[in-house]
């Protein structure tokens, strides 16, 4: 095997990721950092133009509260958050992020992100909380504020981290290696700051060829977040809260602008309308079941029971929709204008960010204006950014959090110095792009004041474990080339398993076991049990994954991420005994929603040194006294 | 598949320091063949069909081909993105064409100014950040 440089940077605060987290918290850090002369250090696997989960670009920002001008207040998004999620989530959190994210949003105005504005300069709103957008650039945008303010000598593109490097319970930076170039990278940091995003394909995609990487969340999202956070021995929570939207079917185009903007209704194949017909089954899901708007996944779940008996294909009325509004323009002249203004805000509504569902349109000849398209529940996600909430457990902010809430450093994980945003934070739904930036910066400045206060050392990482690590990191380019000759085809040898096989190995588990599509979102303990059993034998397989080369090799450890975030999963399903969101999974052994023992989180720890597990309940305690509305809604 | 490279057009980016895909891809997938100069997408099931390779191609060499296991042939989306706006070219698979033209941003490329203007002075111990409270237009970060 080739050698390997291997380069060692020191810096104050290491941020990991480039998304809309990390490039939220790069312009806060730097400055912060100016001001207290420390240095800031960003690590992208990709290139952060075009990095994380809206590198294709969005057509809304799901996020403003509009404090402003008086739309809504902080309370008024916790109530939905909360709601949305059956009562779980934390309230500290998603109001720190409520109070900031208009600020972002502001900025990113500034920095060019065109928002659409109506005739009184206002924004133009998709919904509530919703705001269109000319999307196509928002990253590049936001990614050149975070550049210009960070400076690109602070900035490392193409290097992928693999995990944490660790003393003890000290968190002393993170180690990787470059996909373009042979070396090994140790970063030393007195902070870390976590915004790798969330995993996609843990589960078996719903396309199984060439279209397995088109999955709703990107397929570079591959769970960097959990993995460094479980094995720095922080606690998470909310692993069981996985994510599944409802989208155009297989191309999954965006739902948002024909369900809120344009009033779409969706109809089973016999016309009728899922979200009238079974509105009885939402008295079983106690208070969240009366809430308006009806959470997401209960507005899956009623759909899921409609797939499931008989009733598909499920559509989006579009042609309904649009002709409707064109109708209410006024006389023909304005309709038919009307009507072409419609059909270009639906098809920018996809180029902006699903390119893929206007192939899909064209490729079946489909106008919308003139005939419905299906939609259907993807895969599962887990993306603790959006209407999942799977992440790391961390401390609230000092003024919001109730005491036990609280353990000195607002987005600090329950291990000193490690900082967490975006998809790598739970229980803190529903921030989206907009609030996953404004969480950055949140957590930039906590580190900044981590560190000015606590003045932690320098971390020195001894030449050994330095050694240690760059073995391990290595491993499947030694075991590739070790054994490669051993067999004339080098995708079938006994002595190793390449990456492509392995993941598929993980979701087809993932799938059978853990309620993905083909199980219909249903599971139960004996299925979990026996996906523990074969979970345990691909984790025993993993040191022997084997990699031909660089690109490979990031591919073996985005699929050892993965694996942690499945045993996470599953671990959590299994431990929490009731059903409480059956639009994202159903415990058939439990099937009903049992707030008297369940009305909590559930949080999980893995101990690095041992491998042990430990899974325990903790409390929702709520921060706003006032409302009495509260006890009805699930408080 | 879905992206792929016409090597008519593709000159593997020799004037320029990098192979633009290469550079852009969020997923690793495109790479130039050092025999051929040409770039190629090594990964296809791995592509989300994100079009940054599309967009970025100075010789306009990267296309898309829907996915073959469920989009029928015969349709292309096409991209021509300036500083300020993006065209899209939608071609139907029974031939009809439809262009759509939309902004992209509102400021010259290169300009974006980390505090957009604003000029606080907040302490590193509030919650403000280091735009607010201006940025937030309001008097005071709000708590509780």
């Amino acid at each position: 095997m080739v050698d390997f440089k291997t380069q060692e940077v020191e810096t104050d605060l290491l941020i990991l990721g480039g998304g809309m987290a990390a490039t939220g918290a790069a312009v806060e850090a730097a400055y912060w950092g100016k001001q207290h002369g420390l240095k800031v250090t960003l690590v992208d696997k990709a290139a952060v133009d075009r990095s994380g989960a809206v590198a294709m670009g969005l057509s809304a920002i799901n996020q403003y509260v509009g404090l402003r001008d008086g739309q809504n207040s902080v309370k008024d998004y916790v109530d939905y958050v909360r709601n949305d999620l059956m009562g779980v989530t934390r309230e500290d959190l998603v109001a720190d992020i409520a109070r900031h994210v208009d600020s972002s949003v502001h900025l990113f105005e500034k920095w060019g992100l065109p928002i659409w504005k109506d005739e009184k300069g206002g924004y133009v709103h998709e919904g509530r909380w919703q705001l269109m957008i000319n999307g196509e650039s928002y990253k590049v945008v936001v990614a050149e504020a975070a550049k210009n303010a960070l400076g690109k000598e602070n900035i490392f593109e193409r290097v992928f981290i693999v995990g944490p490097i660790m003393d003890g319970d000290k968190c002393l930076g993170a180690y990787g290696f470059s996909v373009r170039e042979n070396t090994f990278y140790v970063f030393k940091a007195k902070a870390t700051l976590v915004a790798m995003g969330g995993a996609v394909h843990v589960f078996k995609p719903r396309n199984s060829g060439e279209g397995q990487g088109r999955a709703w969340y990107p397929p570079w999202n591959a769970g960097a977040s959990t993995f460094f956070t479980l094995k720095a021995g922080a606690e998470m929570t909310c692993q069981e809260v996985r994510f599944i939207p409802v989208r155009f079917k297989d191309a999954y185009g965006p739902v948002g602008a024909w369900f809120l903007l344009f009033k779409s209704r969706a109809t089973n194949a016999f016309g009728g309308e899922y979200m009238v017909e079974r509105k009885p089954e939402l008295d079983n899901w106690g208070a969240y079941g009366k809430v308006k708007p009806i959470p997401a996944n209960l507005r899956n779940y009623l759909g899921m029971l409609d797939v499931l008996a008989g009733k598909g294909p499920i559509y989006m009325r579009t042609e309904e929709a649009i002709q409707k509004i064109a109708a209410a323009a006024g006389d023909e002249k304005a309709a038919k204008k009307k009507l072409k203004e419609l059909e270009a805000e639906a098809w920018e509504d996809f180029l902006d960010m699903t390119i893929s569902q206007a192939i899909l349109w064209a490729a079946s000849n489909v106008s919308p204006e003139e005939r419905s398209s299906e939609i259907a529940a993807a895969e599962p996600y887990f993306i603790g950014s959006h209407s999942g909430a799977s992440g790391a457990w961390v401390s609230g902010p000092e003024d919001l959090a109730p005491k036990e809430y609280f353990w000195g450093y607002e987005t600090m994980s329950t291990v000193k110095g490690v900082f967490c945003a975006g998809d790598a934070s739970g229980a803190s739904s529903h921030k989206f792009s907009s609030g996953s930036h404004a969480e950055g910066r949140i957590a930039a400045k906590a580190a900044i004041r981590y560190i000015v206060k606590e003045k932690p050392a320098a971390p020195v990482v001894a030449a050994a474990k330095v050694e240690a690590l760059k073995a391990e990191t290595l491993k499947p380019l030694a075991t590739f080339d070790e054994f490669k000759n051993a067999t004339t085809q080098q995708d079938i040898n006994p002595n190793y398993i390449r990456p492509k096989m392995f993941q598929m190995r993980l979701q087809k588990l993932m799938d059978e076991y853990a309620g993905g599509v083909t199980a219909q979102f249903t599971t139960s303990k004996p299925l979990l049990e026996k996906g523990m059993e074969l979970l345990a034998f691909l984790k025993e397989d993993s040191e022997k994954l084997g990699a031909a080369d660089l690109h490979e090799l990031m591919r073996c450890w985005e699929n050892v991420h993965r694996m942690y975030q499945a045993e996470a999963h599953v671990r959590t399903v299994l431990f929490r005994e009731e059903t409480r969101w059956p639009g994202y999974y159903f415990r058939s052994d439990f099937p009903k929603l049992n707030e008297d023992d369940w009305h909590c989180f559930v949080n999980c720890k893995l101990d690095p040194a041992t491998g042990q597990w430990e899974m325990f309940k903790r409390p929702i305690l709520h921060m706003f006294k006032q409302p009495g509305d509260h006890e009805l809604l699930g408080g | 598949m879905p992206s792929f490279v016409n090597p008519e057009k593709c000159d593997g980016c020799k004037a320029l320091d990098k192979t633009a895909c290469q550079y852009i891809c969020p997923n690793d997938l495109m790479v130039l063949n050092q025999d051929t100069m040409k770039a190629y997408n090594r990964e296809p099931e791995m592509c989300w069909e994100c079009y940054n390779c599309v967009k970025i191609c100075p010789t306009q060499a990267v296309d898309v081909r829907g996915y073959a296991d469920f989009v029928p042939m015969g349709a292309s989306v096409v991209p021509l993105r300036s500083t300020d706006s993006i065209m899209w070219t939608v071609k139907f698979r029974n031939g009809m064409i439809k262009r759509f033209k939309f902004p992209i941003r509102t400021t010259p490329e290169g300009q974006a100014q980390p505090a957009g203007g604003w000029d606080n002075k907040p302490s590193i111990d509030g919650p403000a950040l280091y735009t607010e409270p201006e940025s937030l237009g309001l008097p005071a970060v709000w708590t509780k």
